[in-house]
């Protein structure tokens, strides 16, 4: 947690200060972020995620009407404008000032913030982000080069914005299906598929998705069911057992290897969970038609090359190799 | 023997039935699906009372061509979606998983 504490001693009363106090610093700058997290939060820019569809008032307009505009539109902060030129905001904090001073039926011109934060259309949301972090504005007034107003930027529309790109980068990585590497002038496929905790909803899915890709290829069937039954086999320990995981498999021209990795919670005996009938899943998985304790003999029973390791520190890794 | 026979002549509930032509050469008699992973053969029918999704899954996967839910089971709404779009019958009938095996089990003999 990260204190900005400087002038807390005279402040510590102003709501917006002690929520800063104690909010934890964005971590827009971990040097370790996902390459396509960092890629989005510089490629879109202030003007993809600004509110552009502004309301303005001019500084002649009272208080009084600027809080009943406020208020109709549910807006938290009223930008002041000469032509395209911002001069001031009236925020929510003014008007309460306002309200509370009595001076409500003045104009904005001498009650509005003129020293402003602004944000221009052409950075990158990771500015805007920061300046969410160093400034304890809720929103930040955007202009052009021309330093005309363009837009509003709340911490909203970043939300909103990010989450759909999110959602757009993930649906893409998700759909493209492996990516080649060139390893010693051989060109092999892997593919990753993420399994959650008791998601008996989608087990099975990666599996069946192994089998395509190996269908496709016209595999011998015989060697489809081997890896069907391994990755089946895997994904359901990953949906049983493990706090969900990630399925890899490998396509190489004569071979294909399925991994199972997961965090935890490990297997205390790898030898028990090698044994046929043995298991360690309850009543209602059972009911589910799982925890026949046939799982890892099947995978064993269906692989070239067979590996396993598990503690219970760091989880278990299990590496099935089936040559086709 | 032919799917349609596990309707025509066994008469069981059909829940779906692909439009496809193949012979049922096999069977296999299980309510735990990694024991079905491990050894049930291909184009056969499981008889089970596993109503739900995953049996379709390890159907599928596995290359079986038909589901008999015994003892009056039913399948639930996704289960049959996941066979339409899987292609794999099923069938509902009150007869137990024996029962149900020794009739199949004539059937696969004559």
């Amino acid at each position: 947690m990260k204190f900005k504490s400087k002038k807390l001693t005279h402040l510590n009363n102003h709501p917006v200060m002690c929520i800063i106090m104690n909010m934890q610093k964005i971590p827009i700058n971990t040097y370790n972020s996902p390459t396509v997290i960092l890629e989005l939060i510089y490629r879109l820019k202030v003007k993809d995620v600004m509110c552009s569809n502004l309301i303005t008032v001019n500084r002649r307009t009272s208080m009084r009407e600027i809080q009943k505009l406020m208020r109709k539109e549910s807006i938290t902060g009223m930008p002041i404008a000469e032509g395209k030129r911002l001069v001031g905001i009236v925020s929510m904090d003014d008007i309460i000032t306002a309200l509370d001073e009595g001076y409500i039926e003045e104009e904005a011109q001498d009650h509005m913030s003129s020293k402003l934060i602004v944000l221009e259309d052409d950075m990158p949301v990771s500015f805007a982000i920061t300046y969410f972090d160093r400034y304890p504005f809720h929103r930040f007034p955007v202009l052009n080069r021309k330093k005309e107003l363009v837009g509003i930027v709340t911490s909203r529309d970043i939300t909103t914005r990010l989450l759909m790109e999110i959602n757009r980068e993930i649906d893409r990585i998700e759909r493209v299906t492996g990516y080649d590497k060139q390893t010693g002038g051989e060109t092999h496929q892997v593919r990753t598929f993420t399994v959650l905790k008791h998601d008996f909803e989608n087990a099975g899915g990666a599996s069946t998705e192994i089998k395509k890709r190996l269908k496709k290829d016209n595999r011998d069937p015989r060697l489809i069911r081997r890896a069907a039954i391994a990755s089946y086999e895997l994904e359901i320990n990953l949906v049983v057992h493990a706090n969900g995981g990630e399925i890899k498999a490998t396509f190489e021209t004569d071979s294909i290897t399925i991994e199972a990795k997961d965090t935890g919670p490990g297997i205390p005996s790898v030898e028990q969970a090698l044994t046929e009938g043995y298991s360690t899943a309850n009543e209602w998985i059972r009911s589910l038609g799982f925890g026949a304790g046939m799982g890892l003999p099947n995978v064993r029973r269906v692989s070239d090359e067979f590996s396993i390791e598990s503690s219970l520190e760091t989880g278990t890794h299990v590496i099935s190799k089936i040559n086709l | 023997m032919k799917l349609q026979d596990i309707e025509k002549k066994l008469g069981y509930t059909v829940v779906t039935l692909p439009d496809v032509d193949v012979e049922i050469t096999d069977a296999y008699t299980s309510d735990l699906l990694s024991d079905v992973m491990g050894n049930a053969p291909e184009d056969s029918v499981l008889i089970t009372i596993q109503g739900h999704k995953n049996s379709i899954a390890v159907a599928s996967l596995i290359g079986m061509q038909a589901i008999i839910l015994c003892n009056k089971r039913s399948a639930p709404e996704d289960m049959v979606d996941a066979a339409i779009s899987e292609s794999i019958a099923i069938f509902t009938t009150s007869d137990s998983q024996f029962i149900a095996s020794c009739k199949i089990g004539t059937l696969l003999n004559s």
